[in-house]
């Protein structure tokens, strides 16, 4: 029983670790994209570790499977669901027109938007 | 890729609902097992139509048995991901080397390009941009080849060796 309470709280304590790292990468990074990209990465893996931690810990604490299966099912959701929004907001991002960072090297989505918008003037004419 | 028969949707449809409902209840009470199934019907008449387009193919034994595979591979792969986060957001020189790339994939299913995009967006340091078709434009933090195969090499391939026998 107490090994499972000790599991539980390492993973809370882990999460709540990432969870400020994934603070600290929202003040740090320099522009948009990588700022998506260090709070969705970071707030994922870290409500992964409290959520199912308080699962384990509840097991161990009181017994309790119900808790267990609850947690896994909102991490599930929270897994599944994450990603489609950071998606849709770097995306959204994009469309808007907000510019990469100065020190970006490639930019290959906007040479594919050139390249189609060219290939549809070509194809206009002929 | 054909189309399963409706039964047999509606069949697959049922069982994703009643394990869902199994792991919220978390009660195996006959009372709480035929309630659940009796909403189970319902809610899958209801949606079975948006839900899937393969039926019981889905439950097909090798894909299951690389989904359950697939699951540690992710996990580890994502605890990666977050370690290399740590250290850019730790580092006092900020090392990172932003830049979009372009990569190629053989999927064919919606569902497995879904999969796919979501995996890459939560493994080292690629979030996906925009999917066409079968290429994704992919925002990468540390660009190291901008080439289209060499970028689709070390961000999709490692996905799509598992993905390819679970979704095709």
């Amino acid at each position: 029983m107490n090994v499972l309470v000790a599991v539980g709280e390492f993973l809370v304590l882990f999460g709540s670790a990432f969870y400020f790292l994934s603070t600290l990468g929202l003040i740090r990074m320099p522009d948009v994209y990588t700022r998506m990209q260090t709070a969705t990465k970071s707030a994922t893996l870290g409500s992964l570790g409290v959520i199912i931690g308080a699962g384990i810990w509840a097991l161990g604490d009181g017994g309790s499977v119900a808790w267990l299966t609850k947690t896994i099912i909102i991490a599930v959701f929270l897994l599944l669901t994450n990603p489609i929004s950071a998606h849709t907001l770097i995306r959204a991002a994009y469309k808007s027109g907000i510019p990469l960072w100065e020190g970006s090297v490639v930019d290959k989505y906007r040479e594919a938007k050139a390249r189609a918008e060219s290939g549809e003037e070509e194809g206009g004419e002929a | 890729m054909a189309e399963a028969s409706r039964i047999s949707r509606y069949l697959y449809t049922i069982i994703v609902l009643f394990i869902i409902w199994l792991f919220l209840t978390a009660s195996l009470d006959p009372q709480e097992l035929a309630f659940g199934l009796v909403l189970s019907l319902i809610i899958g008449a209801f949606t079975y139509e948006i839900f899937t387009t393969r039926g019981l193919a889905n439950l097909h034994p090798k894909r299951v048995a690389y989904a359950i595979a697939y699951i540690p591979y992710f996990l580890w792969a994502m605890l990666l991901a977050n370690l290399d986060v740590a250290y850019r957001v730790l580092h006092p020189k900020r090392p990172i080397n932003p830049g979009i790339v372009e990569c190629r994939t053989n999927l064919r299913s919606d569902v497995g390009k879904l999969v796919l995009a979501n995996s890459i967006t939560l493994t080292p340091g690629t979030i996906t941009l925009e999917v066409e078709g079968d290429r994704y434009f992919i925002h990468w933090i540390d660009v190291k080849d901008a080439s289209v195969e060499g970028a689709s090499k070390s961000i999709t391939g490692p996905f799509e060796k598992f993905l390819k026998v679970i979704f095709g």
